[in-house]
């Protein structure tokens, strides 16, 4: 990831570099997923699109735009739109501000039958889209007014724009808490953050019809790009932490643990625990914790018990406290944990070890960090964990990486790893999509990238149009164990074509990797098809930079490869026969 | 600051905005000359011109400009008057 393009970033040289920084981005990837955003504007949206062009190439995510004409966005919502129904976006996003709000109450006027008005308008634009165009929406709320007529009684008088915007915004609030799929970028924070006499400057808007402040477009476009990027799943995983001077004040190795700064005794502990409650936050999320530091062991595990460390030994799944260089410990930790390292933030106040980590591993995020008062600004602008959706699993990721750990420790006490299997006592629960998992299905088939034969992603609309459509065998796959319950982790899409069935998607997460699911699951799809009487399974492999752990899947399935051309693309051909041999004899499955 | 200073600062904007390090400024260069440079680029060149000169142009000032020499002259007399 380019650091230019990280928090805090330069917006100045962001707007003046635009051409030259989307060349970067472009020369030096690793494979982009194509995505096609439409933007529906109240204003002036250029330099929006723009600049939202580069965060998201940064993430990975190379967009093509519709931009509405000028203030368009309800017209190009509500009516027939030839054009951005052949564009046909993959996303949507109403950027509005508080220029387009039609009347506010004056103090003669009902201000509810205002305010229900101007909700319902923008009501009936988002059901309108959904209706039209089965993607996601992403609606700006109201950034506050720019002057305020009655002074502090704005706020709470009915009639005054302070308090309209502000039940406005609480409304769409509630509408985005009941309609999945829909999701409200907070101007109102983001022009607060930056400052609203500025954002709101007005200036910018009688001079080139833009509602905000373009030197404020790098804060909005970064913000709506991070939402786009969690919504195809693209957000990070995990922190990797440094210790001495990053958690805690000091160096616990030459200070000891009484030397060492946390707690509430002075100001510099009382920051580095504020910094340590921040951190622990990110736990109920799904963030993993994990240490990377240049100590001892013994003395790192004795830094965390201090008695007024907020972080304990326990909230950490991979603790590498040793004197090798911290590259090397980091790309131990995300191979343990089966994650890419991009996947994972590296936090470290020490420059060199950020340079050393984020030059020799490819796209892993070392923001720069400061003073430790600015730590959690800095960490938490950059919305690496910027949320949409929180699945079940996100809530219980940490715990299932700690299972895994001990399943690690169980494995080395068996000699055959099939008995090692079985003392599993796995159960799979492979099933046709239901709706209660719409979500987490279309949120794996984005975040998967090793164990993804085809690496096609699916929205949650593409996902409840393909469990309806008859043409279509679904499964998803669930493993619970002995040790725990692992979720949701496998999902199959076989498309029927007359007499044959072919596989448009198979994907595992990787921390069910060698528990033979995908022999269960491969089991189930055979049966499935024989039921319709469908004798011949295709499946398809197309490399990627990160896919190769699955290239000789379907060899290893029992099918038989029909083609290959010059990019490594591969058919392979299965045929059903009578005596179909279960895979599996290690998973007990409910279907 | 001297006028070819600022006309030397103005040449670097153009180059980074339009990255084309093949763009020679002169007084006379307008929209009508760079490709790329339509009302909505003129924006982000006032912009980037206002941050790296430390000004803020009001509105009368950038409605009519017509070439660069006005904006070059604009800028000496911005910047004489702070």
């Amino acid at each position: 990831m380019l650091k230019e393009l990280l928090y805090p970033f330069d917006p100045n040289y962001i707007l003046e570099n635009k051409r030259k920084i989307k060349k970067t981005l472009l020369e030096d990837s690793n494979g982009f997923v194509e995505k096609k955003v439409a933007i529906l504007g109240g204003y002036t949206t250029s330099a929006i699109k723009q600049i939202m062009e580069l965060f998201l190439l940064n993430n990975g995510i190379k967009a093509s735009f519709y931009e509405s004409e000028y203030n368009k966005f309800y017209e190009d919502a509500m009516f027939d739109n030839e054009e951005l129904k052949a564009f046909d976006p993959d996303i949507i996003y109403v950027c509005t501000s508080n220029r387009n709000i039609v009347r506010y109450p004056s103090l003669k006027d009902d201000a509810e039958v205002l305010l229900s008005s101007e909700f319902e308008k923008y009501k009936g634009i988002w059901e309108s889209l959904k209706n039209r165009y089965h993607c996601p929406i992403i609606q700006n709320n109201f950034e506050l007014p720019y002057y305020r007529l009655m002074g502090n009684k704005e706020v709470s008088d009915v009639h005054g724009k302070v308090n309209f915007i502000t039940r406005l915004n609480l409304l769409m609030d509630e509408y985005a808490q009941n309609n999945e799929n829909f999701y409200i970028c907070d101007i109102n924070y983001i022009s607060a953050d930056y400052g609203l006499r500025e954002w709101s400057d007005p200036f910018y808007f009688h001079m080139y019809k833009y509602a905000l402040n373009v030197n404020a477009v790098p804060y909005l476009s970064f913000n709506v790009a991070n939402i786009i990027k969690s919504i195809f799943g693209k957000n990070k995983k995990g922190f990797v932490l440094d210790l001495d001077n990053t958690l805690w004040g000091g160096v616990v190795g030459d200070d000891g643990v009484e030397g060492i700064k946390v707690g509430p005794e002075e100001s510099e502990g009382q920051v580095y625990s504020e910094f340590q409650r921040y951190l622990k936050e990110h736990k109920q999320l799904g963030v993993i914790l994990n240490i990377d530091s240049k100590n001892d062991l013994e003395n790192a595990i004795a830094g965390l018990k201090h008695p007024d460390s907020e972080l304990s030994e326990e909230d950490f799944v991979e603790i590498k406290a040793n004197w090798d260089p911290k590259d090397k410990n980091f790309a131990e930790i995300a191979n343990e944990l089966n994650l890419l390292p991009e996947s994972l933030v590296f936090v470290d106040d020490n420059p060199a070890e950020r340079h050393i980590v984020s030059e020799q591993i490819k796209g892993v995020c070392a923001p720069e960090l400061s003073s430790v008062e600015h730590y959690i600004e800095v960490l938490d602008r950059n919305g690496f964990f910027e949320i949409t959706t929180l699945s079940n699993d996100d809530l219980k990721r940490n715990e299932m990486y700690k299972q895994n750990a001990e399943r690690a420790k169980a494995e080395a006490s068996f000699s055959n790893y099939k008995d090692y299997l079985l003392s599993l006592d796995m159960k799979g629960i492979i099933k046709p999509f239901e709706p209660m998992y719409i979500e987490r299905i279309s949120q794996l088939s984005n975040k998967s990238n090793q164990f993804n034969l085809t690496t096609h992603r699916y929205t949650v609309s593409d996902i409840e149009k393909i469990s309806s459509d008859q043409d279509y065998i679904t499964l998803y796959g669930k493993l619970i164990d002995r040790f725990g319950d692992n979720g949701l982790v496998s999902v199959v899409i076989g498309h029927i074509k007359e007499d044959v069935c072919e596989i448009d998607l198979w994907i595992m997460s990787c921390r069910v990797l060698k528990r033979d699911l995908e022999f269960a699951m491969m089991d189930e799809l055979v049966k499935k098809c024989k039921e319709r009487n469908i004798r011949k399974i295709i499946g398809h492999y197309y490399p990627t930079a990160k896919n190769n752990m699955v290239k000789d899947f379907y060899s290893l399935q029992g099918f038989t490869k029909t083609s290959e051309d010059e990019k490594g693309n591969t058919e392979w051909l299965f045929e059903i026969d009578d005596n179909y041999q279960l895979k599996n004899e290690v998973i007990e499955v409910e279907r | 600051m001297t006028r070819e200073e600022v006309m030397k600062t103005l040449n670097e904007i153009f180059c980074n905005v339009f990255d084309d390090d093949s763009i020679v400024l002169t007084d006379e260069t307008n929209a009508n000359d760079i490709e790329d440079w339509d009302s909505l680029e003129q924006i982000n060149l006032i912009v980037a011109i206002e941050n790296e000169f430390g000004m803020m142009f009001d509105m009368a000032e950038v409605s009519d400009l017509a070439n660069v020499g006005e904006m070059a002259d604009l800028i000496m007399s911005k910047s004489e008057n702070e």
